[in-house]
This record gives C-alpha cells, structure tokens and sequence, in this order.
C-alpha cells in the first residue's frame, strides 16, 4: 500500500528550492547578478507549464503515477546539470542586447532551458496533488517546508563549497528523493537499483566535468588572457565567489581615476574579483609611504588635504586601498568596514614575496559588518567618512547596477553618516563620473534633501563638488566651508588636473578648465538644483534625480518611462549608454515571462473550451481564475517586497533572500498544514476572512514598524537576525500558507480536475508577479507594492472559489 | 584544340567561373555594404554636429573608412555584419568598434600625412589599418598575445606594411619610437598612463573612448598645449541633451 509521499516530496522541494537559489549565484557569475530576478520567474514557469500538462493529460498520467513520479524526480536530479550546461552554452551577452535582437531569443531560451528542471519537479508535486487529493494539504505543507529548509541547507552548503560543487550535490539530493520516493511508494524492484547507480554515475561524471563558462566580457577573463597571469586564490560564500589574480609579467597598476599630472606608479598589485569581475586590488606591503603617493592623485582624496582627519571611517573597505590613502594623509585612526569576511582575508595572503597586511597596520581597525549597522552600534564621531567607488566601472557604464538595490545611498543612509560627524567633519563620496551626468547629480540632490530637511544647516555652505573625467568626489561638512578650505580645493584641484564642480563660492569662470565639457553641464545643473527651480528642473530632466530611499533603495535606477521613445530614437547613433541595460534585461524577462506564461494559460483553457460537456454547470471559471491569480500576485509581491526590505537588515540579497523565502515556505506550508484543521471549526469562508485580515493586518503593521526593528536590531549578530527575521516572517506566512489550500480543498470536492490548472494559474501569475514586483518596487517603492498586494488579497474574499457550493449545500 | 573540350572539362570551368562569379558578387556586396556605412556615419556626424563641434568628417577620414575592408577584420560567423554600424565581437573578450566611434576618434586626431601614431590595443587591426592610410607610420602595441600575432598577420597580408605590431606591455608607450603626433588608446585602462602623456608630442592630440565595450559613453580628447599642460575634453557621441526646457 503506497505511503503519502511527504519526505520524498519534502527532499525534492528542498532540491528545487536550493538549486533556484545556486542559479542565481552561477547566473552571477557567468553573467551579470540581475539574472536573480529571472530565475525566480522561470522556476515558477516551470512549475506551472507542468500544471498545465497534467490538467490536459491528467487521466493518462495519472494512470502511471508511480512511474511518472519517480521518473520526474529522477529527471530533476539528471536535467538540474544537463540543463545548465546547456544554458551556458547560448551565446548570450547581456551588453549586446541593445545590438542584435537574437540577444532576446537566446534569452529566452536560456529561460526555457533552466525552467526545465523546475517542470519536472512540478509534475512530480502535481501528480502527487492529484492521486493523493484527499490530504492535499499535508503535501502543500511537505512541500513548503521542503522548500523552506532547503533554502536554509543551500546558505550552509555555499560556506562550504563552490558553487559548481553544489550543483553535483544538489543534483545528488534529487536522486536521493527519487530513492526515498521508491520505497514510500511500495515499489521497490532491483532493477530499480540498477537505474540509480546509472544516475549516479552520469551524475557523477557530469557534475565532476562541469566549467562554468564565464562571460567573456568579464575582468577576470579578459585578465587571464594577458600572459604571465593565473588565479592563486579563491574563496566563495554566499556574498560572491572571491578571485585572486597575479599577473607575473606586467603589473596591474589599477589606480581608478589617478590624474594626468601624476608621474608616480603604483605598487605591485595582486587583483581581486568578486564573481569574476569587479575588480580591487590589494597592494603590497611598503615601509616608504611616500610610494603610495599616486592614492594622493586622486579626487577621493580631497578630504585629506582640506584639513587633517584624525579619525577616518571607510565605509566598503574591500582590499584595502582607501585605508593606505588615509595612512598616507596622516590619519591616526582609521575604521575599516567591510561586508566580507572573506575579502579581508584575503589580504593576508602571501604569494611568493609579495604581502600587504593592510589591516594589520598600526592604527587600522577592521570590522566585519555593514556600514550602517556599525554606525548604528557605535557612537563615535569621525572627522571623515568615506565610501569610494564602491561598483565596477563597465558594469556601471552600461547600466547593469540599476536592479541592485543599496542602501548605503538612501536619504536615511546620509543623514545617518552625517549624524556620526565630527563638528566640521567631512562625509565623502566618490562616484564614477558618468555621461550625461546622472550618479553625480542625484547624489547632490540626495545630499540637498537631507540638509534641506535639517533644521539647522545651510546647503550652499556645506557641499563641495569635483571632478576629473573619470570619476566625481562629493563632499558634504558638517558646518560651513571656510575660505581656507575652498583654496585648498582649488589648489588641489588644479595641481591634479581635476576640476571644481560646486563650492560655496564658486565662480563659472573657475569650472570647466582642465576637463572640458561643451557647455559646462555639471556645473549648470548643479546650479539649477541649488537654485529655487530645482523641483522643475529634476522633472524636466531625462534620467530620474529623485534620492533613492529605504523604500526604493535603487540609487543607479536612472531611467525615465518619458525618455524612452527618445533613447530608442538614437540606438545605433551613439545612444546605446543612455538606456540602462539592467533595467532593460528585466523588462525583457517580464515581457518573456508574460508571453510565456500567457500560452501556458490560455493554451489549456482553449483546450477546456473544447470539452466544455465535460464541465459541470456549476463551475465558475472566473472565480478560480481571478481567486488563485490574486493570490498568486500577492504572494509573491508581498514575499519579495519583504525580501528586498530585509536587505537592509540581513545585508545581503542572498541572506535576505534565504531567510524570507525559508520563513515564508515553512510557515506557508504550516499555515497550509493547519488549514484543513481551521476549516473544520469555522468553515471555509469565515477561515477565509480571518485569513485576510491577519494578512492585511500584518502587512500594514510590518510597514509601518520595520524600519525601527531595523535600527533596534543593529547590535544584533547575523545568526540572531537570521533568526529574528524567520520569527518577523513567520506570522504573515503562515497565514499567507492558507487561501490557496482553502481554495484548492474547495475544487478538490466539487471540480477536482481544475486543480492542475488552478495551480497553473497561480504559477503563472506568480511568474508574472515576480518580476512585475521589481519593476514596481524600482518605480513606486515597497510600500506602494505591499499596499497593491494587500488589495488583491482583499479581493479574494469577494472571488472566493466556486460560490454555487454554498448555496447548493443551503 | 576547341574539339579537345569534353564535357568534363566544360563543367569544370562553369564551376570555376560560378565561384568566381560568386566571389566577385560577394566583394562587390561588401563594397556596396561598405558605401552604405559610411553614407550612415556622414548622416550621423551631421546630426551629432553640435556635440562634435563640426558638420562633416574628413574627406580622407571617410575615403579610409570606404576603403579599408572591414570584413577582413571580422570572424566568418561575424562577416554578414562587418558594415553594420555597430561593435561586434572578435573573441578573447574584445570588440571591433563601432564604424561610426572609430571614423570620430579618427577624424579627433586631426593626422597629417607624415604623422606617427601610436596605438594601443590593436585588437582587431582595423583601427590601424584606417590611421594606416592617413598618416606615414602607426605602431600598435597589443597585449594579449594571441590577438596581437593575429592582427600583425591580418594587416601584413592585406599590406599595411606602415603598421608596426608589437605583443605586450602598453604602459610605457613605446619609447623607442616616441614621440608621437596622436595617441590613440583603444584599450582603455584605468587611468591613463603617464608615459603616453610624456610621449605626446606639444600639440598632439591623444583620443580614449569611455564605456563599456559594446557602449560608447563618451571620447576623452586629450590635448597637450604649448605649455606642456594636458587638456580633455569630454564628448558625447551622440545628439542627446539631457534635459528639456532651457537649463
């Protein structure tokens, strides 16, 4: 007698959930990190095409379940390697998009190729839905909690090996559960050890084999071509897979943005790359710091010379050059901040007779933190704090950071880092300089907004502005600039080539000298949001100006919806760096998940149509289509509008993501376990109602007090906020677990064959939902997204399945 | 000897003529192609003419750019696209440029005739091979080793034999032969190195497009004035004014 398959189930949730998850680190690092966003689409594709299979052929698979559900799990653990190395092999460059429109297809067949694993595992669950109907809900809950647990077994496994490794492993586990999934079914022959051990050895020998082809156009790869280079080092976490490169024969010599007057030469480098581009460098250890005079020659060290800084704050110290900038200016304490772990390892490293040591200098303290937690858990003051080109050039150029939300460039980040100044002590902040202006220009009006905000400041007074024709180095005081301190300026600048943007007593004459722009466009618009037409000239600008905030933390987010039809008009004119790439990409995957998810729904439905004498009177398609869309919408907008706000806490998408998308599928799958139970007592729609309200409520409550829980919880350690953000989550998710078993519990009874498609339908809109979220998140801001989900929510008590039952049953 | 002509040997020479006839139909395809481009890259100079500063190209800028045959630069899966005004791959994680950014950088420099130019990042070639035809001497400086070796064959074998290829390390410029009239630095680094600004010779000119590889974001000029003293300036290569109104 088959058992419920609940463990093998679970297992292959947990597969799924960690493979959806390492996708998202391969796809960064053979590609670019905004392929995330895609990857949560595709596997909700892939789970709701085989919805919509199962709804067609139901009678003939259903007929052969065992064999399709162990067949589809085993097909799991084979396609999860097979169809990533597939994947890799389209030719896909994300730059080339705006080039040659076959960039689109590959796209999409990339998206087709990895939704395939995704397909089989959906089949396997919604076989599994279907024979076993009648305890439909301790499957949904097996499955969440599956899922739930894989995704925190997936954060462990990544500290532990590589992401290619993983993949092996991950794999492994699907075979696992097609073991597992042999015996709860009562059907277990020898023959059957005979497939898995051919499973395993393909598995094996196909996992062992696997490269990952990383994108040509990458630093890493690029560098590696050059002679005398290899990687000596490599270190991987859930933060990124760390790259250390040498190049024996010709030195690197990465100085970003170090002046055309500068004679000096930079000290043997090893470089660092974070997913295979990115690139810093550590720098070799000197006793002489006078041979680090070239960080001298840059805009970023403006500060130091406007007057001596004491106490130094770098917030992002990656391998360290900042901190040997400030040691060469005579700083006497100096507090590195850096995310990870990992990097300032690495700058221990020793390679022959090369070391740096960076962090072990006198005087040099180094934490492992966030740059706003640890402001928020220390309350020293600093004369200077600094952030300093904290993104990849190229990838910056082409508009490939506009998804990755930071919030280290909020209007709440500035006034934090302003509110841990000295009297008179300066905040800096060095960008790339981009063309038309944009980074440069919406920093200044984010600095505007938070000193126009403050009661007691004078923007004129505090803010200094430079540039060379690389990157732009923003200064804001904390009081006003003197006299001595803008010749200073003027002096350093002109020494170096570089040329004044913005000081208090600015004059036109003083701008534009040594980088020429025709006309002068950072100084007239600097000068446009200084002056009282500021509102009118943001609205009239083509790139959105408006300060990113802890709502909509999208800072490189420059496009304007308005500007479109101009910037297509001048592709292939010179105008490919006007559209943001990044956003572009998204848009495309939206425009792919629709079209593909629209086929997957309206391809059964026109199928029903034509056995419409097999449909009872009684069915309401629209109720089902409408309810399970709904909810199907909202989950997925409030699960990732949570995930990307506990970014800010968790500090990185891949933690925030792990632990929202665990809380949400375990508690989910609680929730859904203890439906059928909450049915009983008050009956499904009053169930339903009580459901809502607390989603509702929650929802609401969550916006309105996350953001001190945020604050509060910065002293906490990461495990703790793991934790705490599990314990946050799990509330809502529970409750968020119930409406689709309370629906599908209703179509189990009266029209169990539009289950499949009931779950197809939901599948879908998740898919669409998924990425329609980020596009309105970058937009609108969270708020507004949680507040769109909490509507639809509301909505499914007005179209809850099927309501002819009720009054049948009256 | 016309009755010694068997049919063998006549289906012999219409398979000979068919190739030739296809070969000829395929250059005059490229030639038209090449027409083509460099209609597209006058009609956009004249629209980017404010940010350029001037309405046309040189004469002998856009003959080069008619004459040189960008096809031969280009890999076979990429030659249907060689006159599309667009950057296109050419492995090792490089681009051969945009028609329309390499006739701008090129028209920049201002060249003479018996100008020397250096280069570095030979990539392909076909920049060189269109400074080949302006000027009396271009050394190019390549540092990966494959596409350097590669190119120096390309351009010896369709005879750009003014071109000087070397594989290796561009920082130092190239001493032996400084200075030079124009630099130009296709390969951009991170900063610009200061043995080019030492080997640009008082009033050169030295021209670095900024971007990623498949998107100019902007040319840096770089001028050396009398005094020795160094000025940039940075040009958009496109007609686009970022805000409406009159800011």
């Amino acid at each position: 007698m088959p058992r419920l398959p609940v463990i093998s189930l679970a297992i292959l949730s947990a597969a799924a959930l960690a493979y959806e998850l390492l996708l998202m680190r391969l796809l960064s690092i053979i590609f670019w990190h905004h392929f995330a966003y895609m990857v949560i689409g595709l596997s909700l594709l892939g789970h709701g095409f085989s919805g919509s299979v199962v709804m067609v052929l139901q009678d003939k698979l259903l007929k052969y379940f065992r064999q399709l559900y162990i067949g589809s799990i085993l097909l799991f653990s084979l396609f999860s390697i097979i169809s990533f190395q597939w994947a890799q092999n389209i030719p896909f460059n994300a730059e080339e998009i705006l080039w040659d429109w076959w960039q689109g297809v590959y796209l999409l067949i990339i998206f087709l190729f990895l939704s395939l694993p995704f397909f089989f595992v959906g089949l396997a669950i919604c076989l599994a839905f279907l024979h076993f109907k009648r305890q439909l809900s301790r499957l949904y809950a097996a499955d969440l909690l599956g899922a739930g647990v894989g995704c925190l077994v997936f954060v462990l496994l990544l500290y532990i090996v590589f992401p290619k490794s993983a993949l092996f492993y991950i794999s492994l586990s699907g075979l696992l559960a097609a073991v597992i999934a042999v015996i709860e079914l009562g059907r277990f022959r020898l023959s059957f050890i005979g497939m898995v051990l051919i499973f395993l050895a393909f598995i094996c020998w196909t996992g062992w084999q696997l490269n990952l082809q990383i994108s040509p156009y990458k630093s890493l790869p690029k560098m590696l071509l050059i002679n005398g280079t290899q990687v000596i080092a490599e270190k991987s976490s859930p933060l990124g897979m760390l790259s250390v490169l040498v190049s024996n024969q010709i030195p690197l010599r990465y100085v970003p943005g170090m002046s055309l007057s500068s004679g000096s030469e930079p000290l043997p480098q090893l470089g660092v790359f974070t997913d295979a581009d990115n690139m810093s460098v550590i720098t070799s250890k000197t006793d002489d710091l006078m041979r680090l005079d070239y960080l001298d020659q840059t805009t970023s060290a403006l500060p130091y010379h406007l007057q001596m800084a004491e106490t130094v704050l770098i917030i992002g110290s990656g391998s360290g050059n900042d901190v040997l900038q400030a040691k060469i200016n005579h700083a006497g304490k100096i507090d590195a901040v850096e995310l990870n772990k990992q990097l300032v390892e690495l700058t221990d490293i020793h390679y022959l007779d090369f070391v740096s040591h960076v962090y072990q200098q006198p005087g040099v303290s180094v934490h492992i933190a966030d740059g706003r937690d640890f402001l928020n858990t220390h309350s020293q003051r600093y004369d200077l704090i600094k952030l300093s080109l904290l993104d990849s050039f190229n990838a910056s150029a082409a508009g490939l950071y506009a998804l990755n939300e930071s919030y280290l460039y909020t209007v709440e980040a500035l006034q934090l880092y302003l509110s841990r100044l000295k009297l008179g002590g300066y905040l800096c902040i060095t960008r790339w300089l981009k063309m038309p202006p944009r980074d440069t220009l919406k920093l200044f009006n984010t600095a505007l907004t938070v000193l126009d905000n403050s009661s007691d400041t004078n923007a004129r007074q505090q803010l200094m502005l430079i540039r060379s024709w690389q990157t732009t180095t923003l200064i804001i005081k904390n009081g006003i600039f003197s006299s001595e301190e803008i010749i200073e300026a003027e002096s350093f600048t002109s020494k170096r080539n570089f040329d004044l943007v913005y000081t208090p007593e600015i004059q036109p004459k003083q701008v534009n000298q040594y980088n020429i722009l025709t006309p002068a466009v950072f100084y007239q618009y600097t000068q446009a949001l200084l002056s009282g037409d500021r509102q009118n000239f943001i609205e009239q600008y083509k790139f959105n100006l408006q300060p990113a905030t802890d709502d909509r933390p999208y800072f490189q987010h420059f496009f304007r919806w308005s500007s479109l039809p101009e910037m297509i008009g001048l592709l292939h004119k010179g105008g490919e760096s006007l559209v943001e790439t990044g956003y572009l990409i998204v848009f495309v995957t939206f425009c792919i998940a629709i079209l593909t998810s629209t086929l997957l729904i309206l391809g059964p439905l026109w199928w029903l149509n034509g056995f419409k004498h097999i449909i009872p009177s009684t069915v309401k398609h629209r109720h089902v289509f409408v309810y399970f869309s709904a909810i199907g919408l909202g989950f997925l907008m409030i699960e990732i509008a949570f995930m990307q706000k506990f970014i800010l806490f968790l500090h990185h998408p891949v933690y925030a993501i792990a632990a929202t998308l665990a809380a949400f599928l375990v508690f989910a799958g609680l929730g859904s376990a203890c439906s059928s139970n909450l049915v009983q007592r008050f009956g499904q729609r009053l169930c339903l109602r009580i459901v809502i309200i607390f989603i509702v409520g929650l929802s609401l409550g969550y916006l309105l007090l996350l953001p001190e829980i945020f604050v509060w919880g910065s002293a906490l350690s990461m495990p703790i906020r793991f934790f705490l953000t599990i314990c946050l989550i799990a509330p809502l998710a529970f409750f968020m677990g119930m409406p689709m078993p309370l629906a599908l519990g209703r179509l189990a009874k009266q029209a169990d064959y539009l289950i499949p498609w009931a779950w197809a339908i939901n599948s879908c809109a998740s898919v669409i939902s998924s990425v329609l979220t980020v596009l309105l998140a970058m937009q609108f801001g969270f708020s507004v997204v949680i507040l769109m989900a909490v509507v639809l929510y509301a909505l499914a008590i007005f179209i809850f399945p099927l309501p002819q039952l009720t009054r049948e049953a009256h | 000897m016309y009755k010694n002509i068997n049919l063998k040997d006549g289906l012999l020479l219409t398979v000979l003529m068919l190739c030739l006839n296809i070969n000829v139909q395929a250059e005059e395809n490229y030639s038209m192609a090449r027409q083509e481009m460099v209609r597209v890259i006058e009609d956009l100079v004249y629209v980017t003419r404010t940010h350029l500063d001037k309405e046309q190209l040189d004469e002998k800028v856009l003959q080069m750019m008619a004459k040189v045959l960008r096809h031969e630069f280009v890999p076979d899966e990429n030659k249907h696209n060689a006159y599309e005004n667009r950057p296109l791959s050419i492995g090792y994680g490089q681009t051969i440029s945009q028609p329309y950014i390499v006739a701008i950088m090129t028209d920049l420099l201002e060249l003479k005739e018996d100008s020397r130019v250096l280069e570095l990042g030979t990539g392909s070639g076909y920049q060189a091979a269109i400074l080949s035809g302006l000027v009396k001497q271009v050394f190019s400086i390549e540092i990966v080793e494959s596409l350097g070796l590669a190119a120096k064959e390309r351009l010896m074998r369709l005879g750009y034999d003014n071109v000087t290829v070397k594989v290796g390390d561009g920082y130092y410029g190239w001493e032996e032969y400084a200075p030079f009239d124009a630099i130009i630095v296709t390969a951009a680094g991170n900063h610009i190195p200061p043995s080019l600004s030492k080997q640009l010779k008082v009033g050169g000119r030295m021209i670095i497009p900024v971007g990623s590889l498949f998107m100019t974001q902007q040319l840096l000029l770089v001028s050396k004035q009398d005094d020795a003293k160094l000025i940039t300036r940075q040009i958009l290569p496109v007609s686009f004014v970022p805000v409406t109104g009159g800011h």
